[in-house]
């Protein structure tokens, strides 16, 4: 693959990038007020259970964003429809998706030391995204290292589908081993939402206000990728041309 | 820690982590334009 396919360097307009920024910024205040006054206290963990309005969407977020990684390493790794901009979009997807699940387990630690009194536990959800989230942190440093970048983008993509299987692990462990953490609210194989009344549409505003953030970092973040491969594209072109220049006789430089 | 300690110390962990990520998000897209002559 030659360095200046694709240049794409926006996945989104900039009227609809903005307007999703400014749907995710007014749906964060909205959570905000919601999720730390105007939804009622739980009868059970009273105050507490209010980080489970940043948990779960973070958590969310990052199935989401490593599954955007996975679908975009699939496409580049099929030959129709290799290109750059999947390779681009799985890195930058699982960027947000370490990001998120970094969020997820320290709320998760902290939620977890108000209700269950300790920081950490040998719990079999805590410790799957524990490895998730070192799964992706390593598919990260993979990216960085050195080499041809087709053969180098291809090997990502193996990668990154291979770290996915962890993903269903995550979620379903809950379900498949007896945990301390509580099993799904909402996702459950019920398919039977265990919240209700302002809990409930709080809790689908914090996914909603999250999502729409999670698109907009994820255009911005893509932009910035493209602008740096851009610039490193400019800066190979030019090391070429003055390898060209320093290779011919002088005699034909100069004339 | 009380109850409000923690959710607060949750939720501001949140807002910190993602606006300092999409701050540093601007001042990088902003020197890259700069170097590649871009808008």
């Amino acid at each position: 693959m030659s360095h200046h396919d694709a240049r794409e360097t926006r996945l989104l307009g900039p009227r609809v990038s903005t307007g999703i920024g400014w749907g995710a910024l007014v749906a964060l205040v909205l959570l905000g007020l919601f999720g730390l006054w105007g939804a009622p206290p739980d009868e059970v963990q009273g105050d507490a259970q209010r980080l489970m309005y940043v948990h779960v969407p973070t958590a969310w977020l990052a199935y989401l964003a490593f599954f955007v990684t996975a679908i975009a390493s699939a496409l580049y790794l099929w030959p129709r429809t290799r290109a750059r901009v999947w390779d681009r979009l799985a890195g930058v997807s699982a960027e947000l998706g370490v990001i998120f699940t970094g969020l997820t387990l320290v709320l998760g630690s902290i939620w977890g030391r108000a209700v269950w009194g300790v920081w950490w536990a040998w719990d079999a959800r805590l410790v799957t995204t524990a490895v998730l989230f070192f799964l992706y942190l390593g598919y990260l440093a993979l990216r960085r290292t050195s080499g041809d970048p087709s053969v180098g983008a291809k090997r990502n993509a193996i990668a990154a589908l291979i770290a996915f299987i962890d993903v269903p692990i995550v979620h379903f462990s809950v379900e498949w081993w007896r945990t301390l953490h509580q099993q799904a609210t909402v996702f459950n194989p019920r398919l039977s939402a265990e919240i209700s009344g302002v809990m409930a549409w709080t809790l689908w505003l914090s996914v909603l206000a999250f999502t729409l953030l999670y698109v907009f970092l994820l255009d911005r973040r893509y932009r910035l990728a493209a602008l740096e491969d851009d610039l490193d594209d400019r800066e190979l072109d030019r090391a070429i041309a003055a390898r060209v220049a320093d290779a011919q006789p002088a005699g034909m430089a100069s004339s | 820690m009380t109850d409000v300690g923690y959710v607060v110390a949750g939720w501001g962990i949140t807002v910190v982590v993602l606006a300092g990520y999409y701050a540093r998000i601007v001042v990088r897209t902003r020197r890259a334009s700069r170097s590649s002559g871009q808008r």
